[in-house]
């Protein structure tokens, strides 16, 4: 492999790097939602598997962007299309 | 390893959907994958389960017990769920739903079985939005009527209408890349585990099977069925 294809993989892999950044996001809605079922839950007991439901539904739509940019960060290792 | 460890993984880690083997289809080139065979697996174990189910309810007993009781556990959780979101709509989606959830979830477990999820291909998971998005399109069209429908595109103002198709469009390419990016992502880990650690992943692995096929692809099962209920039972209010 010639010097530019080198650098071309180098700097997909620091873009893929930074794509993955996007986890933050999701890690704290996941903890926000997560907050407050637990406060929901200390309130009223007996709706616990409704919140809990609840939970997951809003916790996996929020994982979404962190999704996205964990996509960009697999195309842009394995598909290298940069580098093509 | 002198590329370093992401690069060498074309080498060892294996992940990738393979072509087993292509024909000509009208002049294109076609590839039967691993993906159709592992869907076909999938397809056909569910069809003898269902042609067994099929067969022992036609002799039901009035007292169910074991392979009846399993099957009447499954139809009453479905039912119960597809009333639960979409109320007196749910009756005529029962078999939809109840298919979809079925096939999604037995697709996402058969990563277990050391099959590659037919889920964890965009070519499986688009078409499942895409009947969802037609569903959607379907039901706005045939309880809200023409006018309804566009009254709903212009809601705010006139000139919203553009954002409100994009908002439109979004809905099977979310839902689709949702499903497939987590079972891609389980599954990539997974493969990352044994070809990068195939030196000491000896029983450890197992807990983050739980993890990654058992319990995220329950998960994203019922998410999908549930946001695929909540838009049909939002497309068919009526104001």
């Amino acid at each position: 492999m010639d010097f530019n294809t080198n650098f071309i993989l180098g700097c997909s892999a620091i873009g893929a790097g930074l794509a993955v950044i996007a986890g933050i996001g999701p890690g704290v809605g996941q903890g926000i939602a997560a907050g407050y079922a637990a406060n929901a839950v200390g309130r009223n007991p007996g709706a616990k598997s409704d919140i809990t439901g609840t939970m997951l539904l809003g916790q996996a739509v929020a994982e979404t962007t962190g999704l996205y940019g964990l996509l960009i960060a697999m195309i842009l290792i394995f598909v290298k299309p940069l580098a093509k | 390893m002198d590329m370093g460890i992401l690069l060498s993984a074309d080498n060892e880690v294996d992940f990738m959907i393979h072509g087993i083997f292509s024909y000509s289809f009208f002049g294109h080139q076609v590839w039967i994958t691993t993906t159709h065979v592992c869907c076909l697996i999938v397809l056909l174990s569910l069809m003898l389960f269902g042609f067994l189910a099929g067969r022992k309810m036609k002799h039901a007993d009035e007292v169910p017990e074991g392979f009846q009781n399993f099957i009447e556990l499954i139809v009453e959780l479905l039912d119960g769920m597809v009333d639960g979101t979409m109320g007196k709509n749910g009756a005529n989606f029962r078999n939809y739903i109840g298919t979809i959830f079925i096939f999604i979830l037995v697709s996402n477990l058969s990563g277990l079985l050391g099959l590659r999820p037919p889920t964890a291909d965009y070519g499986t998971t688009l078409p499942l939005g895409l009947m969802t998005f037609t569903l959607i399109f379907f039901n706005k069209l045939k309880y809200q009527k023409v006018s309804g429908f566009i009254k709903g595109l212009c809601d705010p103002w006139v000139f919203w209408a553009p954002i409100n198709v994009i908002g439109d469009i979004a809905v099977p390419i979310s839902i689709s890349l949702r499903l497939f990016a987590n079972i891609l992502s389980g599954t990539v880990m997974m493969a990352l585990i044994y070809g990068l650690l195939s030196k000491i992943a000896i029983i450890w692995p197992a807990a983050l099977h739980v993890y990654f096929d058992m319990f995220s692809g329950a998960i994203q099962t019922y998410v999908f069925c549930m946001l695929t209920m909540t838009y049909i039972s939002d497309a068919m209010t009526t104001e």
